[in-house]
């Protein structure tokens, strides 16, 4: 089950956070096609949001096909982000590894070398 | 919030006349049920005024305020017998109110680790409002107005508070509108805004479309900004920090949408600036 965590200085709008999260956990794997997300009432006891935050995240997953709401039972997801680099042993996972230890070894620091990847991912996406 | 999906709160030119002096005046306003509004302004700006006369407690000088259901009212001064224990006070929720949720007042009161056979007066502020909101939601309402419900609490009493009314929100729909001074603790927890200014209604609707329609924006002094409003600007030497609302697609650079208390700050002070 997903654990959402809500940064209330992000600026970035609370149900948007959640539809990340849900995501992020879709594109790790984490959940997947079948998993019943938490309901509006165990998020709110979790994080004290506002419930109608949570419906209105779970709409937006739902308006983009990732979930799907079963009345009664709750909130399902549909469909996998996974993509196939994803995954813990795939070879583009290892070579990111090896990157990171190379950036690791020159001396660079973690702002460094997320500022070296976004450079460069903003070059190419 | 279409008058198709019913209303909770509906207000209608409402206005209240104190000596002379209007606290309110010609506000319009419709909060739809199972919604959570943040009624912000400053001091004087009319909140209270109009908590009031929701509950039901004065009548308006002139329109109307309509709430639908059983209202629960808690003041800002959290009126409680302070002779009685905090048993007593339970007791006494249950012998007046017609609807009264003994289980869950119990809950409530044991979550917040309010001893049963303390006095009232003797509790802390912090321990008072809590007690005060329990009251109010023991009665189950189908409304809640909350006047500075958090005010005398510390972080921890604050945070499970509003996990308290957030859970109620869930478990029953209830409609809860709550001023406050406080504008980040709101943040997360309300769904809409209601902002007065100088006993009129300055600007509301749903938090997320609010801020989608205004941008934070810093440029060099003197840069035109379009058709977009300006709500505020502040000027340095070079540039110009200002907050605009959005009077199309937002095709400025360096501009990100506010968050909520840097929008209500800027609301508040073209009202202190008027």
């Amino acid at each position: 089950m997903i654990e959402f965590r809500i940064d209330r200085r992000s600026g970035v709008a609370t149900y948007l956070q959640l539809v990340h999260q849900v995501k992020q956990a879709l594109r790790l794997g984490l959940v997947g096609p079948g998993d019943r997300l938490p309901t509006a009432k165990d998020v709110v006891a979790q994080t004290g949001i506002n419930p109608n935050t949570v419906l209105k995240a779970y709409r937006e997953l739902e308006r983009e096909g990732l979930v799907e709401p079963m009345p009664g039972l709750g909130t399902f997801v549909r469909r996998s982000l996974v993509t196939p680099g994803v995954a813990e042993d795939s070879p583009l996972r290892g070579e990111l590894l090896d990157w990171m230890d190379r950036a690791r070894a020159l001396g660079m620091g973690r702002e460094d070398v997320e500022a070296l990847f976004r450079a460069v991912l903003d070059k190419r996406f | 919030m279409g008058s198709d999906v019913g209303f909770a709160v509906r207000a209608n030119r409402l206005g209240m006349r104190y000596r002379g002096t209007w606290a309110l005046r010609d506000c319009s306003f419709e909060l739809a049920p199972g919604t959570v509004t943040a009624l912000v302004g400053a001091n004087g700006a009319g909140k209270s005024t109009l908590l009031v006369l929701a509950a039901g407690l004065r009548r308006p000088t002139e329109g109307t305020v309509e709430v639908r259901g059983d209202v629960g009212f808690v003041a800002q001064e959290k009126p409680l017998y302070r002779g009685f224990t905090v048993a007593e006070t339970l007791r006494f929720g249950r012998a007046t109110n017609l609807t009264w949720d003994q289980d869950y007042a119990e809950h409530l009161v044991g979550a917040a680790r309010l001893p049963l056979d303390a006095k009232v007066g003797r509790l802390s502020g912090g321990h008072r409002a809590r007690l005060a909101l329990v009251l109010a939601l023991g009665r189950r309402p189908d409304v809640l107005l909350l006047d500075e419900p958090l005010s005398e609490m510390d972080p921890v009493a604050r945070e499970a508070t509003a996990g308290t009314l957030m859970v109620a929100v869930a478990e029953t729909g209830v409609t809860v509108v709550l001023s406050s001074h406080v504008i980040a603790e709101l943040d997360g927890m309300c769904d809409h805004l209601l902002l007065l200014d100088r006993g009129g209604v300055r600007l509301a609707g749903d938090v997320d479309e609010l801020i989608d329609a205004h941008r934070v924006v810093v440029a060099a002094r003197g840069a035109d900004f379009g058709d977009h409003e300006v709500v505020t600007a502040r000027e340095g030497e070079r540039q110009v920090t200002a907050l605009l609302r959005l009077a199309g697609p937002p095709d400025l650079p360096e501009a990100s949408p506010p968050a909520l208390h840097e929008l209500v700050v800027a609301y508040l002070r073209t009202g202190e600036a008027a």
